[in-house]
């Protein structure tokens, strides 16, 4: 009990620090109201816009205003759109998150089978030439990917489309895309886009697992007795390395969905990173605050389910904790 | 006779319904998203250019800004202070209601009451003393004192049918907020579809960050447009926007960037339309009589109006023209576009003279130039971060030293703001089209109180050019109003107040089976957008 309760106010004090650091950082990209107001604007309407939007006050009063705003669940109200951040963020978060199931399951479903083959054939060229293939997917930027994938599949062979998300249906009341062809089509070039990276993680995660794993007592032993290949990679070796993969997947899977920024730029997919960067350049400054303490609170959030799960695996974590 | 002209009547009326009978579907790929439908909501170029779709004004900008009716079949003053504006009577929300003065009395009402708007519309609104409505299809406005720019305020508000609101018994106009509304529709509803407008198209979808539809108005007063079904596809990177045009992912795209031009131009299925607008690129200069933040010198050498002639004469506008804008720029010698109302064919662009440039510099007392630091934003206007770099190093060659200190256009801005530059370099579009709107904010003196001067930071203050450009704003002869407003901007290049550089020219790209009539401000709309023939 005193090591959750450790581990609670540890998270609670990272996000009261990150909401002061993201405030103030915020507070000094720029004033709001030199990018809202029309130029033409006189001082009365300078002056209206900015007690509305509550910038005459000092620095400290707004945080105060924010952090208690934030306590009653309001995380502020967008200047662009005067609707609420978190409702603006919620509203894309769908598109997102489909984007990054779609792109953690390209992961895993190529990622695993490559870095196997890799890991059971390192010497043969097969094996070389996964690791090779793998090291673009770490170093080519994700920015240029994207464009080159529009400009193969879209403009030479016309087969995908370059823009946007397809049709969508309703699925428990949240618009989602991969059930229409149209909306399969569109997701299939930024998901790979957005999976090339963690498709080569998964590759080299899945070929080093394999590496360990083969050289185990009981592989020997379960090849010894004779069971056909297959068997002894599905179900002896498989079931070992999976192991280290799905921890690192796991807490992939938030950086995937908080930072998805690029390939939706690239794609213009209806996600919320592009919300971000749209707000980051409009000053929007309660969507960009908002936003990253969602994030905040997504990781911690993880983090926290993370060690409780070590806790309950490993005893010896929670006596050291407590 | 009378059959042979109803047949005719008939196979005419049955090819023209036949015609589009195969759907005409367009997508525009936009660079920026609007925030808004609501026409009153935020007074940006994304929105105003949107809203147009779905929403008339009384008076309307045509593709040079030129005032046209709209819902207004014409307008006059009476006398200086009152204006009567005679309403159309063909024209219908697209519910079927017909439009009357009291749907034109109810948006004007509804300007300054929209919630929370980032950039209201109120300054348009602010002359209007009072409101009259003599018959349902006849609004007269009056003013405190003389305006003539108010046909021109209102080709900015669009106009909403009274029954979105709550209206209880007649309206009564007042300036502290009308009578007899109880409530209006709000942003939400507006950005829902769930108020009609009068405009050529009928809202059908807004999926924010994804995309807007709409479809064509059968019954629209005007003109009807080519296409039965709009999609708007906001691609905000210049890259993937291209990319999508030339995947035919989307016909026509607004914005593209100046480097794929050329490529672009030459593509035999791919068609690019320019056209001059009325954003001016200029540099302002620090003419305070005390020191300036950018140059570190104990006395500010730009109060000197030779100095600030010198720079001007420093800088190759025409070679700026032809390495850095690749044609899409016209050298500038005044703060409005060529042929816009109020443009002076008398003041030309300074030529390069970098010998007379040096010269005056020494007649200055600075045979040795200064050094000196020009800001500028690096993501606002075409180029606008080279174009920086290219003047630094003219200025450099004349013998002033300067560097160039760009950043992201919110920093920009703000430091702009808080008067951290001694030498900018900025844009201004005239949302009005004609050139008070720019002799108003860049160059008469800051009295931010009465709306001059707003976007002047630089000190710089000239009596008779205020005193002309007031004139100008209470003079309702537009004959002489242009030639005071002349006489303005050729005070303000006497001193060189101001030192303007270039014209942008707005490129779209599209389907080489599309045209598109330029528009001076910049506005990307589907009516323009035809079939070619």
């Amino acid at each position: 009990m005193g090591y959750v309760l450790n581990r609670l106010i540890q998270g609670l004090t990272v996000i009261a620090a990150m909401a002061g650091l993201v405030f103030v950082g915020v507070y000094a990209i720029g004033n709001p109201v030199d990018m809202l107001i029309s130029p033409e604007a006189d001082q009365a309407e300078i002056d209206a816009t900015i007690a509305r939007l509550g910038l005459d006050k000092p620095l400290l009063e707004q945080f105060l205003n924010f952090v208690s705003g934030v306590l009653h669940g309001d995380f502020g109200t967008s200047f662009i759109y005067n609707e609420p951040a978190v409702r603006l963020i919620l509203d894309r978060f769908p598109a997102t998150l489909e984007l990054a199931v779609s792109a953690v399951l390209i992961a895993i479903l190529v990622g695993i089978p490559l870095g196997v083959i890799a890991g059971l054939i390192p010497d043969k060229p097969a094996g070389r030439s996964i690791m090779a293939v793998s090291i673009l997917g770490f170093s080519l930027p994700t920015f240029w990917v994207g464009m080159m994938l529009i400009m193969i599949f879209s403009v030479w062979l016309g087969w995908l489309p370059s823009t946007g998300r397809g049709e969508t249906v309703e699925l428990f009341g949240i618009p989602v895309s991969f059930l229409t062809a149209s909306g399969l089509k569109h997701l299939l070039l930024p998901a790979i886009n957005l999976a090339l990276f963690k498709t080569s993680l998964v590759i080299r995660l899945a070929r080093a697992g394999t590496r360990e794993v083969v050289g185990q007592d009981y592989i020997k032993f379960a090849r010894a007795k004779g069971l056909p290949e297959s068997r002894v990679i599905l179900v002896h070796l498989l079931k070992n390395m999976m192991i280290p993969v799905v921890t690192v997947l796991g807490l992939e899977f938030g950086s995937v969905v908080a930072f998805a920024v690029v390939t939706e730029t690239v794609f213009a997919w209806p996600g919320m990173g592009r919300l971000l960067i749209s707000s980051i350049v409009q000053l929007d400054r309660p969507v960009i605050v908002a936003y990253l303490m969602l994030t905040v609170l997504l990781f911690v959030i993880v983090n926290f389910v993370v060690d409780l799960l070590y806790a309950l695996l490993d005893p010896r974590v929670r006596r050291k904790g407590a | 006779m009378q059959h042979g002209l109803i047949a005719t009547t008939a196979l005419v009326t049955g090819l023209l319904v036949a015609a589009p009978a195969s759907a005409a579907d367009l997508k525009i790929g936009l660079a920026a998203e609007p925030s808004a439908l609501d026409p009153h909501y935020h007074n940006l170029i994304p929105n105003n250019s949107m809203f147009t779709h779905l929403f008339d004004s009384l008076v309307e900008q045509d593709a040079n800004q030129h005032l046209i009716p709209g819902l207004a079949s014409s307008w006059k003053a009476i006398d200086p202070l009152t204006w009567e504006f005679k309403l159309r009577k063909d024209a219908a929300f697209h519910d079927g209601t017909p439009f009357t003065a009291k749907d034109a009395v109810f948006s004007l009402c509804r300007v300054p009451k929209v919630p929370n708007s980032p950039s209201a519309f109120t300054i348009y609104m602010k002359a209007v003393a009072a409101v009259e409505t003599p018959d349902d299809h006849t609004l007269i406005l009056k003013t405190a004192t003389p305006y003539p720019m108010l046909p021109t305020d209102m080709s900015t508000l669009g106009i909403l049918p009274a029954k979105s609101g709550k209206v209880a018994g007649p309206i009564v106009f007042k300036k502290t907020g009308c009578e007899g509304i109880e409530a209006y529709p709000s942003t939400e509803d507006i950005n829902a579809g769930k108020v009609p407008g009068t405009g050529p198209f009928v809202f059908k979808e807004f999926v924010k960050g994804d995309r807007i539809v709409f479809t064509r108005n059968p019954n629209f007063w005007g003109a009807k447009s080519a296409w039965d079904t709009v999609t708007f596809k906001p691609i905000p990177a210049d890259g993937p926007r291209v990319a999508a045009l030339l995947a035919g992912d989307v016909d026509f795209i607004e914005n593209p960037p100046s480097q794929d031009l050329p490529k672009l131009r030459k593509d035999a299925k791919l068609r690019v339309v320019d056209g001059l607008s009325n954003r001016t690129i200029y540099v302002a200069l620090d003419s305070a009589d005390a020191p300036t933040p950018g140059i570190k010198l104990p006395k500010n050498p730009l109060h000197d109006a030779r100095v600030r002639k010198a720079l001007s004469l420093a800088i190759d506008r025409k070679a700026i023209r032809a390495k850095i804008m690749g044609g899409q720029s016209e050298p500038a010698g005044q703060i409005i576009s060529t042929g816009l109302y109020g443009y002076n064919p008398a003041l030309k662009p300074d030529s390069f003279d970098p010998k007379g440039a040096k010269k005056l510099l020494a007649e200055a007392g600075y045979p040795n130039g200064f050094e000196i630091v020009l800001g500028s934003p690096n993501d606002r206007y075409m180029n606008d971060e080279k174009i920086a770099q290219a003047i630094a190093q003219y200025w450099t060659r004349a013998g002033v030293k300067t560097r160039v200190d760009a950043t992201t256009k919110s920093v920009f801005f703000s430091r702009r703001g808080k008067r951290e530059f001694s030498a900018y370099l900025a844009g201004w579009g005239a949302g009005t089209g004609e050139a008070s709107s720019p002799l108003k904010s860049l160059v008469a003196c800051r009295k931010p109180e009465i709306g001059y001067g707003t976007t002047n930071y630089t000190n710089y203050c000239n009596p008779k050019l205020d005193a002309t450009l007031t004139e100008a704003l209470a003079t309702i002869d537009d004959k002489k109003r242009e030639g005071l407003l002349q006489q303005a901007l050729a005070e303000a290049q006497s001193d060189t107040g101001i030192v303007p550089i270039h014209y942008e020219k707005t490129p779209w790209a599209m389907k080489k089976s599309l045209t598109y009539t330029p528009r001076v401000d910049q506005y990307t709309v589907a009516m323009e957008v035809k079939p070619a023939k």
